[in-house]
């Protein structure tokens, strides 16, 4: 696909030095290395890097207070004095409400995720290993979750939850593990099947063994690949949460809230207005492509 | 040296309730210990299914074993102990190593299951792997993807000797390799084999190589046994008809002796619905009208050497019964 996959092979023949092997290293700096040599992907992971420092360091790195609000400055266009990115409808720095917003947004595209990847992974190994009887019963409740729309779950769950991050954190969570499960299972369902593992199974050894030493290694690679595509679902979902009031509630800085309160501004400031989508198309961009390179290094063969 | 014995009548439906692949329908064999038994058939007749029933890597649905005088199960050996006691090599050197671990991890797997420390495993799997002729300065890091199949294999067979076991099943383990390096391969098992102590059973659908290590063979037929005996004795003169068209179909290193007529036609019947009586009846040539009443058990044809045919089968009914109208 890309130039990296093709350029792969030029890479070993250092390892064929004679005498004692030089150890090629472990499976995951090849994968390392190998998404690094793919442009796309380092510029996406320039960006990611960007965004989720400056979100980090906001508090330092903020020209100004997120919550200080200014009815004189109300709207400023970008690259005004003091303000080079304006300000919003209450007069707020929209530079300092961006970096504070990737905070949050950028929080809840990958905690969720996370805990989905652990939960939906156990449930998706587990189901995957045993097969049968243990298979049904865990798929088939999946199946339940998976027959709605993730925006419509989510929306749903964050309903009768209530408001807030917490709370749509959760609903986040428990959104994605039916997609997670789904993968771990036909990863896992693959891989039991290997003779390796049937080889494992003739030394004796326990279920909880063979799953830990020989099938976890072998999957984590597909489920962490699908999960990263994910991240970028998480924070559209997640703004979109805060866009319909069910996430982050006023003050808070993120931007779907953020995208929400600007919309009646857009004829009036429109740069403004698109700002906070920018950032939620940049974020998720990113981590979509990143993890197509991480697809593409992890399915070569070696 | 009897001392190790099997008996194995079974019945195994793979597949849902109401259709039962009969894979292998009640097979008995023995093996002696220190002997080498070749087990050979068509695709599909159950020698494969045969070894993982014996590795109880999937559950018998009726029958025994008993190992070296202990009954398996039933207050016998343990599962456990039983896997230390057998182990096995598998025919796709590649798909049977974790692609993820090193030639040494590998070895040391099985090891460690059995309770062993990790340098004590660590010193074990070096001498496992310079048992099987791999220099472990030189493999005991890599991984399969960085050795050729002839090495995938020797890590392979140095896994399964690693725990020391008395009997190894060798299911397909030569036939994916180039002729030249499964030379190399087999005449290293049987190295093995004198210097460990240890009974093979091989499993191979190329009747040369089972011909070079076998001591005894047996010829399975849709998930039954129909011939065992001494090799030179199945090679020479097999007494049922499946056999003897198992052999002619074996290309001849002679050019003059090929055979034109082709030996065996058509595929075996379908093992969820088997034919009546003697299951090779639907091939045979010298089908009668008992061959489709009565099954055939397994009949003395001489020293060590019993054929389940009703044609070589004295008072079974058969026209040829008795006599010796098969063509040596």
């Amino acid at each position: 696909m890309s130039a990296a996959a093709e350029a792969a092979p030029a890479a070993r023949p250092a390892a064929n030095a004679p005498g004692r092997r030089r150890r090629t290293g472990g499976f995951w700096q090849r994968v390392g290395r190998q998404v690094l040599r793919d442009k796309v992907a380092l510029v996406c992971a320039v960006v990611l890097a960007l965004i989720a420092l400056s979100a980090i360091f906001a508090p330092w790195i903020a020209p100004a207070d997120p919550y200080k609000t200014s009815m004189l400055r109300r709207l400023l266009p970008p690259l005004s004095p003091n303000f080079i990115l304006g300000t919003d409808e209450l007069g707020r720095d929209m530079l300092t409400r961006l970096l504070y917003g990737g905070r949050v947004s950028l929080s809840m595209g990958i905690a969720p995720v996370l805990f989905a990847t652990i939960l939906g992974g156990a449930l998706g190994i587990t189901a995957g290993y045993f097969g049968k009887a243990v298979n049904m019963a865990i798929m088939r409740v999946v199946d339940v979750f998976y027959a709605f729309p993730s925006v419509l779950l989510a929306v749903a769950m964050a309903g009768v939850l209530g408001a807030g991050i917490f709370n749509s954190l959760i609903s986040l969570t428990l959104v994605f593990i039916p997609p997670i499960t789904r993968v771990a299972e036909s990863v896992t369902t693959q891989v039991r099947n290997q003779d390796y593992v049937e080889a494992a199974r003739a030394t004796g050894a326990s279920s909880v063994r063979i799953i830990l030493q020989h099938v976890l290694a072998n999957v984590t690679g597909p489920i962490l690949t699908y999960a990263s595509s994910l991240v970028s679902i998480a924070i559209i979902i997640s703004s979109g949460l805060s866009f319909l009031g069910l996430g982050a509630a006023p003050p808070i800085a993120d931007w779907g809230l953020m995208l929400n309160t600007l919309r009646q501004a857009i004829y009036v400031a429109p740069i403004n207005a698109v700002l906070p989508g920018v950032m939620i198309f940049a974020a998720s961009v990113s981590f979509n492509l990143l993890s197509d390179s991480l697809r593409t290094a992890m399915d070569v063969r070696a | 040296m009897e001392g190790l014995r099997k008996y194995f009548p079974l019945r195994g439906p793979l597949g849902n309730v109401n259709a039962h692949v009969q894979a292998v329908d009640g097979v008995s064999f023995h093996v002696a210990k220190g002997e080498t038994l070749g087990i050979v058939g068509e695709s599909g007749c159950g020698k494969s299914t045969t070894a993982r029933l014996l590795m109880r890597l999937i559950d018998p649905d009726a029958g025994n074993m008993v190992l070296d005088g202990d009954p398996i199960g039933h207050g016998g050996l343990t599962l456990r102990e039983l896997r230390r006691t057998m182990q096995m090599v598998f025919q796709d050197s590649y798909a049977s190593l974790n692609p993820r671990h090193t030639a040494t991890e590998e070895i040391t797997f099985g090891l460690r299951v059995h309770g062993i420390g990790r340098s004590e495993a660590r010193e074990q799997a070096r001498s496992a792997l310079r048992l099987v002729g791999l220099e472990p300065d030189m493999f005991a890091d890599r991984y399969p993807h960085e050795m050729s199949g002839g090495q995938r294999q020797r890590v392979n067979i140095a896994r399964g000797i690693a725990l020391n076991p008395r009997v190894l099943i060798l299911d397909e383990s030569v036939s994916a390799l180039d002729k030249s390096v499964q030379a190399q391969v087999l005449n290293l098992l049987i190295d093995l084999k004198e210097r460990l102590n240890l009974t093979y059973l091989f499993i191979s659908h190329d009747l040369n190589v089972v011909h070079h290590v076998s001591d005894r063979v047996l010829v399975m037929y849709l998930g039954k046994v129909v011939e065992v005996g001494p090799v030179e004795r199945i090679y020479q003169a097999a007494a049922h008809p499946y056999t003897r068209a198992l052999f002619a179909s074996r290309l001849s290193m002679d050019p003059r002796q090929r055979v034109d007529a082709v030996p065996l036609v058509g595929d075996p019947p379908n093992p969820v619905r088997p034919p009546s009586g003697c299951r090779f009846r639907t091939r045979c040539e010298m089908a009668e009208a008992v061959c489709a009443a009565v099954e055939p058990i397994l009949s003395e044809q001489g020293a060590l050497h019993e054929a389940a045919c009703h044609a070589v089968t004295p008072n079974s009914g058969h026209s040829r019964a008795g006599g010796l109208a098969h063509a040596a």
